[in-house]
């Protein structure tokens, strides 16, 4: 018994050892193939995280110079009342943004899956605002927002409705760049909803056509779950995306605008902050900020996808 | 795996380090040619003048090669603070009061005062004293006056014949200047006699100190925004919109600037600074309608002023060399030959001829004689920070958000707690 058991102890550890030394070789190989990337990334992410978590602790004095402070710009940071607003002004924005971006993301890829006639026409003309530099697309919206001599405000004038300065009003500013951000991402969404929309065999829905079904129950028993590993993957880009949102806000809201108390997102704060006060280290503690709230939305977002997401 | 993984992340730490220490070591290499003077600025409408400059210095000096190099105001900063914490500043650099303290106080400037005095083809006298003591810090000075800039009344000559008024001048006090604004504005047509923008330097800077006021004590340590003449001042801006109506609202000034609603015939008169002046001379509609009178009155004659300078980055390989650049950038015919291309107005006392010269069309004399009287930009070490903090603060008060004393007050308390760090 004894010795049965020492000798197969041996035989293992030879094949444990053999395994490793082999292991060793593939490994090497892969992270040698990776390496490219894993630098990349380590220099120009992994690096810059750590530093700005490093710089979240200090205050920034001119040149570069940081003294550590320990939690005092954390202190601060609960105490800020503009950054509590910035924060309030990005959920509104991602809670109005995403959704409806979304609808009409999926409304524009139904259609354009459908047998209509120059449907590619279509689908370029809903892209193009995606190849569109976003400077660009906010000048045109800014004249179409413009109080006195934009046009929307001019087709409303013929109905006699006098509309308020879409840009400048405190109570519209922030949709109307709402508005813009779901016109401009339409495109993109599309694309990958109606790649996924395609994916979808035909068979189901002749199988469901024999069993007599009808469009709404075909719609929500076979296209939406199988449309949903693209449309989860849409969401969570939707939501990061509005999370982080800058570009538009800046280009649409000057800082002459008095509206950019209720348009200012966390993102736009940190740059304020880190470029116009040069006050990297505070930016530094409003990033970090973000990071975490980005992170807990997209891990209650997988814990919930085991729930709706079908992977077939 | 976890130990593998961390050897790996060692060995790119190790290997990017070689490659940045690599990278570091190859502007050695051009140092031996002969030297080249980088000359960092903002502003492409001044690139003409400068590269005109720059050729003449080559002319002069053919051992110096000089390299313009062009950014805008908006990135200037953040430019150049990264340059300096690298320590690859240019050599030459335009500096402006508001960040000459910092830069001088983090031993990024060559201190050039005592060059000055010692040559003898230089005098600071030859220099409106306010902007010369603008770049002296702690007494010493680091810039040699580049030119400078006043604000003026703008106003349309066709809007004013079209009512028959008589076109601004000297004599015109705050009163006049909203009695004729009154007659000016027609709301229905949606035309307003005055624009009273949220600007400072071009806007209510101006009234605070035309109303005795101050925006920031000359010893640097007080903010003047909780007196009463600057809470004065700031009210009959605030009135221009809110009480009087002549003038479109912050609103709707975000949306159309003052000087688009101007020549669309929106607005018949605004405060503007002279280094639009190139702007209003290369416009059609403008050549034919604008022009340029001094600033109205109230208890006293005031204008804000400011200017840049020329200044030399403390590690600079070639001090000798940037000195010689920037000297000759600060005798009269430096000053000449930026004078032609008519942007900013040159700062060398008796040289602004051929700027005024460059705009015959207009009055533009206003900006040069409002010298005599102005005063000089309000600033100090922490003025990004408290600038920009009265910046939206102004924008809330005039939207008519905030109580004009209140938020002034305010900015006097925020403007105080950083003026207490500056120490």
């Amino acid at each position: 018994m004894e010795r049965e058991v020492k000798g197969s102890t041996k035989v293992l550890g030879i094949t444990k050892k053999k395994k490793f030394r082999k292991n060793i070789s593939k490994y090497a190989w892969a992270y040698f193939m990776i390496a490219p990337t894993m630098i990349g990334l380590f220099i120009l992410n992994i690096w810059p995280i750590i530093q700005t978590i490093y710089l979240s602790f200090c205050s920034s004095g001119d040149f570069g110079k940081f003294i550590w402070t320990g939690a005092a710009n954390y202190a601060r940071m609960a105490a800020d009342i503009t950054l509590r607003q910035a924060t309030i002004n990005t959920f509104l924005f991602t809670i109005f943004s995403v959704p409806f971006g979304i609808c009409l993301s999926l409304l524009a890829a139904q259609l354009l899956n459908s047998n209509i006639r120059g449907k590619t026409i279509y689908r370029t003309i809903y892209f193009l605002p995606c190849v569109s530099a976003p400077a660009a697309i906010a000048m045109v919206w800014r004249w179409l927002y413009n109080g006195d001599f934009g046009l929307i405000n001019h087709i409303l004038s013929v109905f006699g409705i006098d509309g308020p300065g879409w840009n400048t009003d405190p109570r519209f500013a922030l949709m109307s760049i709402a508005v813009v951000a779901i016109w401009s991402s339409i495109g993109y969404n599309m694309i990958i909803l109606l790649a996924g929309l395609q994916t979808i065999p035909k068979v189901y829905y002749d199988a469901a056509d024999i069993d007599g079904a009808g469009p709404f129950r075909k719609y929500f028993s076979i296209t939406l779950p199988l449309l949903s590993p693209a449309l989860f993957f849409v969401i969570i880009l939707s939501i990061m995306r509005a999370l982080r949102q800058f570009d538009l806000v800046y280009m649409m809201t000057s800082e002459q605008n008095p509206a950019i108390i209720q348009t200012r997102t966390v993102v736009h704060y940190f740059f304020k902050q880190a470029f116009d006060l040069f006050n990297q280290a505070y930016a530094s503690v409003v990033i970090v900020f973000l990071l975490v709230i980005i992170m807990i939305v997209t891990l209650f977002q997988f814990m919930i996808q085991k729930k709706w997401v079908h992977y077939s | 795996m976890k130990k593998k993984m961390s050897i790996f992340l060692i060995l790119f730490l190790a290997f990017s380090v070689a490659v940045f220490a690599g990278g570091q070591k190859e502007p050695g290499a051009a140092e031996v040619k002969a030297a080249t003077i980088s000359y960092l600025y903002w502003g492409a409408e001044e690139t003409p003048a400068m590269q005109a400059m720059a050729d003449r210095f080559e002319e002069l000096n053919p051992d110096i090669k000089v390299s313009p190099e062009v950014s805008t105001w908006d990135e200037y900063w953040t430019k150049l603070e990264a340059a300096a914490t690298g320590g690859v500043m240019p050599d030459v650099i335009w500096m402006h009061s508001n960040f000459v303290r910092k830069y001088a106080k983090g031993n990024m400037l060559l201190p050039i005062g005592d060059r000055v005095a010692a040559d003898p083809d230089l005098d600071y006298r030859d220099y409106p004293e306010g902007i010369v003591k603008l770049y002296e810090v702690e007494g010493v000075n680091y810039a040699i006056p580049k030119d400078f800039d006043t604000v003026g009344l703008i106003y349309s000559k066709k809007m004013f014949d079209a009512s028959g008024i008589a076109y601004p001048d000297e004599t015109w006090d705050w009163d006049k200047l909203l009695e004729v604004a009154k007659k000016l504005t027609n709301e229905s047509e949606g035309i307003f006699g005055f624009a009273a923008k949220a600007r400072d330097q071009s806007g209510y800077w101006n009234t605070i100190y035309q109303n005795n006021g101050y925006v920031i004590n000359d010893a640097k340590t007080k903010s003047g925004f909780d007196t009463p003449e600057t809470i004065e001042a700031v009210q009959f801006w605030n009135d221009l919109i809110h009480k009087h109506h002549v003038s479109p609202t912050v609103e709707q000034l975000a949306d159309t600037k003052a000087r688009v609603m101007f020549v669309s015939e929106k607005v018949a008169m605004y405060y503007m600074g002279s280094w639009r002046a190139a702007w209003l001379a290369q416009g059609e509609v403008t050549k034919e309608i604008a022009d340029i009178a001094v600033l109205p009155k109230k208890a006293r004659r005031a204008t804000i002023y400011n200017g840049l300078g020329n200044s030399i980055a403390a590690g600079t390989k070639h001090p000798e060399e940037a000195w010689k650049f920037v000297k000759f950038m600060g005798t009269k015919e430096g000053n000449i030959i930026q004078a032609k291309y008519g942007c900013a107005i040159p700062a060398f006392k008796g040289s602004q001829q051929p700027w005024i010269d460059k705009q015959p069309m207009f009055n533009v004399k206003a900006f040069a004689e409002m010298i005599d009287y102005g005063v000089p930009y309000p600033t100090s070490i922490t003025a990004p920070k408290w600038a920009s903090f009265a910046k939206d603060m102004m924008i809330q008060i005039l939207s008519g958000n905030v109580e004009v004393e209140d938020g002034c007050k305010q900015i006097a308390a925020e403007m105080n707690k950083l003026l207490a760090t500056e120490k």
